[in-house]
C-alpha cells in the first residue's frame, strides 16, 4: 500500500512578524508611560483601601519624611499666565526679596521640591546639582507653625502664593507612615488656618477586609 | 563579504585559486531580538501601572473662630465613639464625647488595629448599637454613629491613616479628627500606669 510521503517541514518560523508586534507595543508603553517625578525624600505612605486616582494637574505636593521635614512642592500647569512654577517663584522673590537671579528661577521651575527656609533658597538654587543633592539630603524642611498667620510658617506663604496663581490646586499631603502626629498636625493646622478643609492624603491600596461593610458595599455593586 | 561580492561582481575573476565567496543568507535569527523586546514591554506595563499613587479625600470640619461654644459640641452622648491613638500603634476608646470635664470617662478601654480584636470590632458594635436605638425610636433617624478620632502626641501619622481607613472600612459617616484635652492624656497615662508592665509592651 503507498503511503504518501510527508514533506518534512522546517522547524525555524519567520520571527519578523513577532518582532514588530512586540516593538510596536514597546513603543506604545515607552510614549504612554510617565516616570514618578524624582521624590526629594524616601516616603513610606501608610495603607488604605481608598482608591481614587490622583490626579496629575493641579497638584501641589506636601511630603512629610520620617522625621516631620516638609517638602513643598507644585506640577508645572500651564496657565492663563504662564507656567505655574514660574508665576510662583516670581511672586516669591517678590514677595520675600530674595534677589534671585534668572538662572536661579529657572533652577526652580525646573527643579522639583523645596525643603529650605527662604533664607536658603537663593544658596540653594545657585548651586551645582552635585551640591544641590546633598542640599536636598540636609535640608531642614519648611518651616511650619501651627497658626497660619505666625511669621514663621513659610508653608503658610508657599501654599497661600501657590492657590493664587491657581485657585483650583488641590492639596495633597504624602507623609511617611512614621511621621509623628505634631508633624502632620501641623500641617493641617496651617490648611486650617488658610480656610482650606478639603485635602488629599496620598496612601498606598489595600485590600478591603472581608466581612466588613466596605466590603459588603462594593461586593453589592459588582452584582 | 557580502559587500565585497558585490562591488567585485562586474566581471574580473580573481584568479584560478580564489574561491568565490558563499553567499550569505540575509535571514538573521530574530528569536533574541523578540525576547528582548518583550522583556521592555514587561518592564513599561509594570511601571505604567505601579506609578498611579492612590489618595484618600479628607474633609476637616470647618472652623470659624467667631463661632460660640454653645454652638458646638451637638452630638449626642450615646452615638459618640471617642477614640485616642497613642505610641506603639496603642488605641484607648470610650463611650461619649468626654468633653465634659465634671463626670470623665470612668474607664479607658485598650485595644489596637489587629483584624479581628481590634478598635474595628468596637466600631461595628457601636453602629450596631446606634442602629437598635434608631429602631427603637430612642434617637432620631437623623442620629448617627460619630467617631471622634483623637491622636495624642505620641502616635504616628500611620495611626491617623489607619483610622480614617477603618471609617470608611465600617461605613462611619461622621467622624471628626480633634485635638486631644489635657484631662484625656492624663487617663492614657493613668490607664497605662494601672496596666503596669503589659501596657509598656506593645501588642504586635
Amino acid at each position: 500500500m503507498p503511503h504518501a510521503k510527508l514533506p518534512r517541514k522546517s522547524t525555524n518560523i519567520d520571527m519578523t512578524a513577532m518582532c514588530d508586534v512586540a516593538f510596536l507595543l514597546l513603543t506604545f508603553f515607552m510614549l504612554a508611560t510617565k516616570f514618578k517625578p524624582e521624590e526629594p525624600v524616601v516616603v513610606k505612605t501608610p495603607s488604605s483601601i481608598s482608591d481614587i486616582i490622583l490626579p496629575d494637574r493641579n497638584i501641589m505636593l506636601l511630603t512629610v519624611d520620617p522625621h516631620g521635614k516638609i517638602f513643598f512642592s507644585i506640577d508645572d500647569t500651564v496657565l492663563a499666565d504662564g507656567p505655574a512654577r514660574k508665576s510662583l517663584i516670581e511672586r516669591i522673590n517678590g514677595d520675600k526679596g530674595l534677589k534671585l537671579s534668572g538662572d536661579e528661577a529657572k533652577t526652580f521651575e525646573n527643579g522639583a521640591s523645596i525643603g529650605l527656609p527662604f533664607n536658603q533658597l537663593k544658596s540653594f538654587l545657585g548651586a551645582q546639582p552635585l551640591e544641590m543633592k546633598t542640599m536636598v539630603a540636609n535640608a531642614p524642611g519648611v518651616p511650619v507653625d501651627t497658626s497660619a498667620e505666625s511669621p514663621n510658617n513659610e508653608l503658610a506663604v508657599w501654599i497661600r502664593s501657590a492657590r493664587e496663581i491657581n485657585p483650583r490646586l488641590r492639596i495633597c499631603i504624602k507623609a511617611d507612615g512614621d511621621a509623628s502626629y505634631p508633624n502632620v498636625q501641623k500641617i493641617i493646622k496651617t490648611l486650617e488656618g488658610l480656610k482650606i478643609f478639603k485635602f488629599n492624603l496620598i496612601t498606598n491600596l489595600k485590600g478591603i477586609p472581608e466581612g466588613t461593610a466596605a466590603y459588603e458595599q462594593t461586593h453589592k455593586d459588582m452584582k | 563579504m557580502a559587500e565585497l561580492d558585490t562591488s567585485s561582481g562586474g566581471g574580473h575573476k580573481k584568479g584560478p585559486g580564489v574561491k568565490k565567496a558563499k553567499k550569505l543568507s540575509t535571514r538573521i535569527d530574530l528569536t533574541p531580538m523578540v525576547d528582548l523586546g518583550f522583556l521592555l514591554i514587561t518592564f513599561f506595563m509594570y511601571t505604567t501601572t505601579l506609578a498611579k499613587p492612590k489618595t484618600m479625600e479628607i474633609n476637616m470640619p470647618y472652623k470659624d473662630p467667631n463661632m460660640k461654644i454653645e454652638d458646638q459640641n451637638k452630638i449626642k452622648k450615646s452615638v459618640a465613639l471617642t477614640v485616642l491613638l497613642s505610641k506603639n500603634h496603642r488605641v484607648y476608646y470610650y463611650e461619649g464625647i468626654g468633653d465634659d470635664p465634671n463626670p470623665p470617662p470612668d474607664f479607658l478601654h485598650q485595644t489596637n488595629f489587629n483584624a479581628k480584636d481590634g478598635i474595628r470590632a468596637e466600631i461595628i458594635k457601636k453602629k450596631k448599637f446606634v442602629d437598635d436605638m434608631k429602631r427603637a425610636g430612642t434617637l432620631g433617624p437623623k442620629d448617627e454613629t460619630t467617631v471622634l478620632i483623637k491622636p495624642d502626641t505620641t502616635s504616628t501619622y500611620a495611626d491617623l491613616v489607619n483610622m480614617l481607613d477603618e471609617m470608611s472600612i465600617n461605613d462611619v459617616k461622621v467622624y471628626a479628627i480633634i485635638d486631644i484635652s489635657d484631662i484625656e492624656q492624663d487617663f492614657i497615662k493613668k490607664t497605662e500606669e494601672a496596666a503596669g508592665g503589659a501596657a509598656a509592651t506593645p501588642k504586635p
